[in-house]
């Protein structure tokens, strides 16, 4: 029960990240250290204003929300 | 593949035959209680019951059959969250999590305003099609476009269009895509001029939204970078600082002129922000006020819920009301067609295909989370419209009618509209219209149609009951409108730029200069097309005899179902490529279904000899009179009168345009079929199969 809530509690911050659409700093860190150790990693304030840009330029016709 | 040959009942779990028996039972008996109980009031929660028991057993039976034998999902497949992973756009996340993120994308105005117009026919048609809606249409659709999308790379709906269904399809498709953005822009901007006339403290609050989001910006861009929760934090503090003091504005004699508009100015004044908005960067207002809107509005209809069930209100409004025949004030026509397009979203919204086909395909772990990220994501949508059918419902009909008629129907003074309604056979008094004005801190609650202030009354009884009481009843009633308002303008502000860059890219069809999407003059003009044509259409609406909801309403709802009947006729394209003749009638059904009421409400409104209805009708009817200089309707001269006549001809025009792309899309896809059927060639365009490793074999096990 108690590791039951601890699993979610681990997903919160991602959780409330993706309610509002910006993709997870934590996520994207791991995955480029594990699959591209030997790149640059952007900072929390790139990755965020990049994410920002592409949720809504609307490029490709990407819709974020609805009526 | 042991998943896709099992049997699609109960796997001789006995527990489990009792439990689902059980739930089916109970559902049953919920809406026989719903339906059939006569001569006395049925409490709100015997329809929560029934409808969760209803999403219940379609979620456990025909979206696993959907998901089994139609679909036959796979998940031994990678998803393109694991083949793109790039940590960011493709990134394989937990089904909780996606499905947090999928439902607050799909979850919009529209679910909260439909129920809300259509409860002038009684709650249970409204009920009833919510509930076999989402079951049979929109739950399919938004299922079936998310596993094309997520078979596809994460393409967009018209892409995929394209793609299976031939370019020229494509491009009529986002003609008609572009087209429904527009209404839809025009109509939830009319909602929020219907909510705010006249109303210095709503009007107050909302402006004070424009500072506090420009704060929250300003925070996490600058002062503590993508921290989102906590500038949301901050901006909820404020934003409830600001309802708070809204009162004292509203209550003050210098303060309160300068936040107390006429319709047509706040018309004015949100074209031009929707302007400065949709060109302004995106971190610096639209986001941050989009994070606030986001929050506020899972947060408003999670206390809803509860408060629905806390409080155990009666519906008032009867089971049917006398309007089912088609004269109500609050839109105009039949049950059929008109009741399944005033609910769009919250029984099937065609809305939701583009969402299906934006960020959450690249999201998707396995391909067995999609049951529940495409479909029960939907029957969520739908369980927040059956709330709003029911926060309109627990009102007492006479005052849930002065709020939604039209002026020109009840009349602007509170003795003659509360006779009026009582002569339709829905006692009110001109008493009991101004104390619930004086309790909610409005000045009157006569003609607030658009459904926003319908629904804040409804919860704001709901809330107050939980929470504070009468005192605190003009509290709830604004902070329903600001959610409302909130997240309309978001709403506003977002889909402009996307109707933006279609203009670009159809422009880009024609000249590939006019679709560069990098030249900021460009933009603006642009920008400036899209604005213009929303703007246009809210200002009429504005000023429409009938109080615009009425034709723009229906033109949306049209448009909607529309986008619906093409996404679901792609989507039987794909069966049929897939091979999945047998099971057609899956998505074949939903089709029909929809095309039957679309083209019928199409056809009525522009041909319907009831002006209120055709819109031929109204502009013949005007014209008439303006041929021999009389004054009719809530015209104020004769200028309007042509205005007027002018509106309802281009209503034609684009219900017209909206017909024939469905037309054009539904004889291309039957000669696609027709073809299929008959042995020629052809290709699904599906990403290449690639397998999981055998380590993550566990994938394997996972139950749909």
């Amino acid at each position: 029960m108690f590791k039951q809530i601890a699993g979610l509690l681990k997903y919160r911050r991602q959780f409330l990240d993706l309610l509002v659409g910006v993709p997870h700093y934590e996520t994207y860190v791991q995955h480029r250290r594990t699959h591209h150790p030997d790149e640059p990693i952007l900072t929390r304030k790139q990755f965020f204003s990049e994410a920002q840009e592409a949720r809504y330029s609307a490029k490709g016709g990407k819709i974020s929300r609805c009526c | 593949m042991s998943i896709h040959n099992e049997v699609c009942g109960l796997r001789g779990n006995w527990k489990s035959i009792v439990l689902w028996c059980c739930v089916s039972l109970l559902g049953a008996v919920s809406l026989a209680i719903v339906a059939l109980r006569r001569g006395e009031t049925v409490n709100a929660v015997w329809l929560v019951v029934a409808a969760v028991c209803f999403y219940a057993v379609a979620y456990r039976f025909y979206a696993r059959f959907m998901a089994r034998r139609v679909l036959e999902i796979d998940d031994t497949r990678m998803t393109p969250a694991e083949l793109h992973n790039d940590g960011k756009d493709f990134v394989p996340t937990h089904k909780g999590v996606l499905f947090g993120h999928h439902f607050a994308a799909i979850a919009g105005a529209g679910p909260l305003v439909g129920p809300v117009l259509a409860a002038q026919m009684g709650y249970l048609p409204g009920a009833l099609w919510i509930i076999v809606g989402v079951i049979l249409a929109g739950a399919v659709q938004d299922f079936i476009v998310l596993f094309a999308s997520t078979r596809r790379d994460g393409k967009s709906l018209g892409d995929m269009i394209k793609d299976e269904m031939g370019r020229v399809t494509g491009l009529i498709a986002m003609i008609g895509i572009l087209g429904i953005m527009i209404i839809l822009l025009a109509v939830l901007a009319l909602i929020v001029v219907k909510a705010l006339v006249g109303s210095p403290w709503g009007m107050f609050t909302i402006a004070c939204t424009i500072p506090i989001a420009l704060l929250m910006g300003a925070y996490m861009r600058y002062i503590r970078p993508g921290r989102v929760t906590e500038a949301s934090v901050v901006g909820f503090i404020l934003l409830i600082a600001a309802l708070i003091y809204g009162q004292s504005v509203a209550e003050s004699t210098t303060l309160a002129p300068l936040f107390t508009f006429q319709g047509e100015t706040i018309a004015y004044l949100l074209i031009g922000y929707g302007f400065v908005a949709s060109v302004m960067p995106v971190w610096l207002l639209l986001a941050p006020r989009d994070y606030l809107s986001t929050f506020l509005k899972i947060g408003t209809i999670t206390a809803l819920a509860i408060g629905i069930v806390v409080v155990m209100p009666d519906l008032l409004m009867p089971y049917a009301s006398k309007f089912v025949n088609g004269t109500g004030p609050v839109f105009s026509g039949n049950v059929f067609p008109f009741l399944f397009i005033t609910i769009a979203c919250g029984s099937v919204s065609g809305f939701h295909a583009l969402i299906a086909s934006g960020t959450t395909p690249k999201m998707i772990e396995r391909e067995s989370h999609m049951t529940m990220i495409g479909y029960g994501a939907m029957l969520t949508e739908s369980f927040v419209a059956i709330m709003a059918l029911i926060a309109a419902c627990i009102i007492t009909p006479g005052i849930y009618f002065a709020i939604n008629s039209p002026a020109a129907i009840i009349g602007a003074d509170a003795m003659q509209a509360a006779s009026t309604i009582s002569s339709w056979g829905y006692s009110v008094t001109a008493e009991q219209l101004t104390t619930l004005a004086h309790d909610i801190g409005e000045s009157t609650v006569l003609s607030r149609t658009g459904g926003a202030p319908t629904l804040a009354v409804g919860m704001a009884n709901i809330l107050s009951n939980v929470a504070g009481g009468k005192a605190l009843m003009s509290f709830w009633y604004h902070f329903a409108i600001l959610f409302e308002a909130l997240f309309i303008l978001t709403t506003v502000d977002a889909g402009t730029r996307v109707g933006r860059f279609m203009v670009q890219e159809l422009m880009g069809t024609v000249n590939k200069r006019l679709g560069n999407t990098e030249s900021f003059a460009g933009n603006l003009v642009a920008t400036g097309i899209c604005v213009f044509a929303w703007g246009y259409f809210l200002v009429q609406g504005v000023i429409d005899p009938l109080g615009g909801i009425n034709s723009l309403w229906a033109l949306f709802g049209i448009a909607n179902q529309m986008l619906a009947g093409i996404a679901l006729l792609f989507g039987t394209t794909i069966l049929f490529k897939m091979g999945k003749k047998a099971y057609v009638w899956v998505t074949l059904l939903p089709t029909s279904w929809l095309l039957v009421v679309t083209m019928t409400a199409g056809y009525q409104k522009l041909f319907h000899a009831e002006p209120s209805i055709g819109f031929l009708a109204q502009a013949r009817q005007y014209q008439t009179a303006l041929d021999d200089g009389r004054i009719i309707g809530t015209a104020k001269n004769l200028g309007q009168m042509g205005q007027i006549v002018r509106n309802n001809y281009l209503n034609a025009v684009i219900c017209g345009i909206f017909m024939l792309v469905v037309v054009t899309v539904f004889i291309a896809a039957v000669r696609m079929w027709y073809g299929i059927a008959s042995g020629r060639p052809y290709t699904l365009h599906e990403a290449a199969y690639a397998a999981r490793d055998s380590k993550s074999k566990e994938g394997v096990k996972s139950r749909v």
